[in-house]
């Protein structure tokens, strides 16, 4: 196996758009890139980036990627139904939400991704996997794995060890999908699980399957083979050479463009606004001197922001004014803790200074805050 | 025969701005498709049910999620119409036409049929249909000087506005370089093909123009405000502006900032600005970094600054009050809960140091760091946020020597320090030497503080921070 650093970008601009005369023959039918980054936006700007600059008529293109720990959310998810965001907030983890379909997944270096570009006449999701799994045999005979009807890859016919989206352009298409390796299954569960109650909403639901490492059957795999096995397997089925391109997602003059397209999948108005249509029906039990104050809340929430707000309290627990205020704030306001905490704290700043008034209004509006 | 069309519709996006409309007279024989008049605009297309095309792998139906245009709006070839997704794929369904969209067959969450019409597009009569095919070759044009070129061995890809605006500014599109899909030459491509022309600088336009297609249905945040602008050298010909006024309501940390600066407003400010040496704090700072990175923590002027602050306070502690609404009572506070002013990506946000009146220089410098992490994660608590009596905002650090800060109520002071420079002094021998200067500017309630309190505060604070070691005679 031969990894050749990108110094020279010439030939790689030959498969580009741009109108240079090409000296380099493209006869080849497949190329081979692996990210240097294991930063999951500038991963997925890479395949923003081919989808829509790549000519894959004349080559089709194999992308390898692993990321720091993320979790991945599909285009039309809910990342309030999906995963544990306040677990993720304390972990500093990364929250993505990718251009193609499907179900959240958990990634970390232990889950190397594999991204299959096609033109959109070549797309062919079986075929790819079959690669994955073929690869997989020809390094370890004795696994098994197969392809099930779903597009996941199950081992020992129970655990799925690979999930699979795709994203379908005008031209061009892509399938992508994960291979665990050796990922941390207790950060997996923990984060994929919400404890979101009374959402309603239609996105895409993720489908919980029990998991396993390649690793936990077979302890002398690694990330790195399986890549190298994966890679193999595709040179001989595409008849080009076995050799894997390094590329470097931060490079502006090989991918120009990429930084705004890595800037765009980190704003919060892809990962949160992007979140189809939903509302919050739950009840606040907060404790308050001696008492339960029962608390309806009513939230309908689109592209990340309150559409509409509800908040059923008892009568003069708030003061009339102040309440309609914090309703008024609320409406139209990102569903964002962060957001949140600078408009009530703020309000409070305007309204009477009363400690008794002070300590309802950080009762109610924390626990607001907490739904998000 | 020429006309534009003039388009007619509410709501439609500038991107898609001027669209000509040229046919003969042989186009008048399909006049009899025309269905639409409107009294403020004359329709000339016939309207196309755009079928949705097949996915691939069998499928025959797929979930509409999300609408990129809605009824009413123009659309070239290659936009982007719809977001639609089938066992997790995401397809995005791109315009096989120039046109306005006429009807929306499908909800969001209604499953769409492959094969069955998707929209109802208006296109114009002269075109024609294009054949069921993908299209790749651009619609024909009448423009003769602008019908297919190919560059290379390649078509060149250009919507009609596309072409318009390079015919009307002499421009031979085999010279300009595409940057969208498939080398699709984009409006982006002319404006800069032009600037290169004239040296001009052109100012930013709207982002959703320059990156393809896919996104331009939602706003992107507005270019930098800080990118330099050349004026454009006069040109022999008209350059195309295209940059477009954004209008967008005000929205979360920008609401908040509109609250308290018109409650701000009520309060009669008064000013007070001086020139504090700290060159005896640097040095002593410079003494204590490193033993406070040994425990682990950053330690910066602040906390000095803070800390001198509450010793003043204790002195003159109407500066740590509250005035009621009616101004009938002024409330002293007990705690010095000093706030900070911190910028982040948001906004101005002012997190407080609760009780330094109680902490150690080294209490407050950890607590300033753990304020200044949070901040920055944008995961301050309610906590952090409220209770704040009195602050100081360190505008120093990104520049500026004198301000007029703005109190924050129900606070009643405020004081602003700008950066820290070099400058030369006299000390008492008569001698030049070089002093760290830093300007302190404070703002005052007039209604219960007067000059004279607020100047002795100052100086008492000052007077701690070019001696630190009288600091050491009064904390407590």
């Amino acid at each position: 196996m031969v990894l050749q650093s990108l110094k020279n970008c010439l030939w790689l601009s030959c498969v580009l758009r741009t109108p240079k005369a090409c000296f380099w023959s493209t006869a080849s039918g497949g190329l081979i890139i692996q990210s240097v980054s294991n930063d999951v936006y500038q991963n997925l700007a890479v395949e923003d980036w081919i989808h829509d600059h790549m000519d894959l008529e004349k080559q089709q293109v194999l992308f390898l990627w692993r990321n720091s720990p993320a979790v991945v959310i599909g285009r039309h998810q809910n990342p309030w139904q999906e995963c544990n965001l306040r677990l993720l907030r304390q972990k500093n983890m990364k929250l993505a939400r990718r251009r193609s379909g499907g179900g959240a997944v958990y990634h970390d270096l232990g889950n190397i991704n594999l991204t299959f570009f096609t033109t959109r006449k070549k797309y062919e999701r079986m075929e790819n996997l079959k690669l994955v799994v073929k690869a997989l045999k020809a390094l370890r005979p004795q696994l098994d794995v197969h392809v099930t009807d779903r597009y996941d890859i199950l081992l020992d016919r129970q655990y799925k060890i690979s999930g699979t989206a795709a994203k379908l352009g005008r031209t061009s298409a892509y399938h992508h999908c994960t291979l665990l390796c050796n990922a941390d299954k207790f950060v997996l569960s923990s984060v994929l699980k919400s404890p979101f109650k009374g959402l309603k909403s239609n996105a895409t639901p993720s489908v919980p399957a029990l998991v396993k490492n390649l690793f936990e059957e077979d302890p002398s795999l690694t990330s790195e083979m399986l890549l190298d096995a994966i890679a193999k397997e595709y040179a001989v089925q595409h008849q080009i050479d076995h050799h894997i391109t390094l590329i470097n997602p931060a490079d502006e003059t090989l991918l120009p463009g990429i930084s705004d397209k890595t800037k765009e999948l980190q704003t919060w108005e892809w990962v949160y606004g992007k979140t189809p249509k939903f509302s919050v029906s739950t009840c606040l039990n907060m404790a308050y001197k001696d008492s339960v104050v029962d608390v309806k809340v009513n939230m309908d929430v689109k592209h990340g922001r309150i559409e509409v707000c509800k908040i059923d309290l008892p009568e003069q627990w708030l003061p009339p004014g102040l309440y309609s205020e914090l309703v008024k704030s609320l409406t139209g306001s990102k569903f964002c803790p962060n957001e949140t905490t600078t408009l009530v704290t703020t309000l409070l700043r305007v309204c009477p200074q009363d400690d008794e008034l002070h300590s309802r209004w950080s009762l109610l509006c924390e626990n607001m805050i907490r739904l998000m | 025969v020429c006309i534009h069309r003039v388009r007619s519709c509410s709501s439609i996006r500038f991107i898609k701005s001027k669209y000509v409309c040229v046919f003969d007279k042989s186009a008048l024989k399909f006049s009899h498709q025309q269905r639409l008049f409107r009294t403020s605009a004359v329709s000339c297309g016939q309207i196309v049910q755009f079928k949705l095309s097949d996915i691939g792998e069998g499928i025959t139906e797929v979930t509409v999620k999300e609408w990129y245009i809605k009824e009413g709006d123009s659309v070239s070839q290659f936009d982007s119409i719809c977001e639609v997704q089938s066992d997790k794929a995401s397809v995005t369904i791109t315009s096989r036409y120039d046109g306005v969209i006429r009807k929306l067959h499908y909800s969001i969450d209604d499953i769409a049929f492959v094969g069955k019409p998707l929209v109802d597009i208006e296109i114009d009569a002269s075109k024609g249909v294009a054949s069921e095919e993908d299209v790749v070759e651009t619609p024909p044009m009448s423009h003769e000087e602008h019908t297919h070129q190919e560059i290379k061995g390649h078509k060149t890809l250009a919507t009609p506005a596309v072409r318009r605006l390079a015919m009307e500014n002499n421009i031979k599109l085999s010279e300009v370089v595409g940057t969208g899909k498939d080398n699709r030459i984009l409006k982006e491509d002319i404006l800069n093909y032009l600037a290169k022309q004239t040296g001009a600088i052109l100012p930013p336009s709207p982002k959703a123009e320059i990156v393809a297609p896919q996104r331009k249905a939602e706003a992107v945040p507005a270019a930098p405000k800080d990118k330099a602008r050349k004026i454009p050298v006069p040109a022999s010909r008209p350059i195309a502006f295209a940059g477009k006024d954004k209008t967008e309501p005000v929205t979360g940390f920008q609401k908040a900032m509109v609250k308290t600066m018109s409650a701000a407003l009520k309060i009669p400010h008064f000013g007070y600005s001086d020139e504090i040496d700290l060159t005896q704090l640097v040095q002593l700072r410079e003494e204590l970094k490193p033993l406070a990175e040994i425990r682990g923590v950053k330690l910066s002027f602040m906390p000095f600054f803070i800390k001198a602050a509450s010793l003043g306070l204790l002195q003159y502690p109407i500066l740590n009050a509250s005035l009621d609404e009616n101004c009938q009572n002024v409330t002293y506070k007990a705690s010095h809960n000093i706030g900070v002013a911190m910028d982040t990506e948001q906004g101005l946000i002012v997190p407080n140091v609760k009780n330094v009146q109680v902490c150690s220089v080294f209490d407050i410098a950890v607590e300033l760091n753990r304020l200044q992490s949070l901040g920055s994660a944008g995961q301050l608590g309610t906590s952090d946020l409220t209770g704040g009596t009195f602050t100081l905002s360190n505008i120093g650090t990104i520049g500026g020597t004198y301000a007029k800060p703005v109190i924050l109520p129900p606070e009643v002071a405020i004081g602003a320090l700008g950066k820290i420079q070099v400058l030369p002094r006299f000390n008492s021998k008569g001698e030049v030497f070089k002093a760290q200067i830093m300007n302190v500017s404070w703002s005052a309630d007039h209604r219960i503080i007067d000059g004279a309190t607020m100047a002795r505060f100052s100086n008492l604070w000052k007077s701690y921070l070019e001696s630190p070691a009288s600091m050491l005679l009064d904390l407590k």
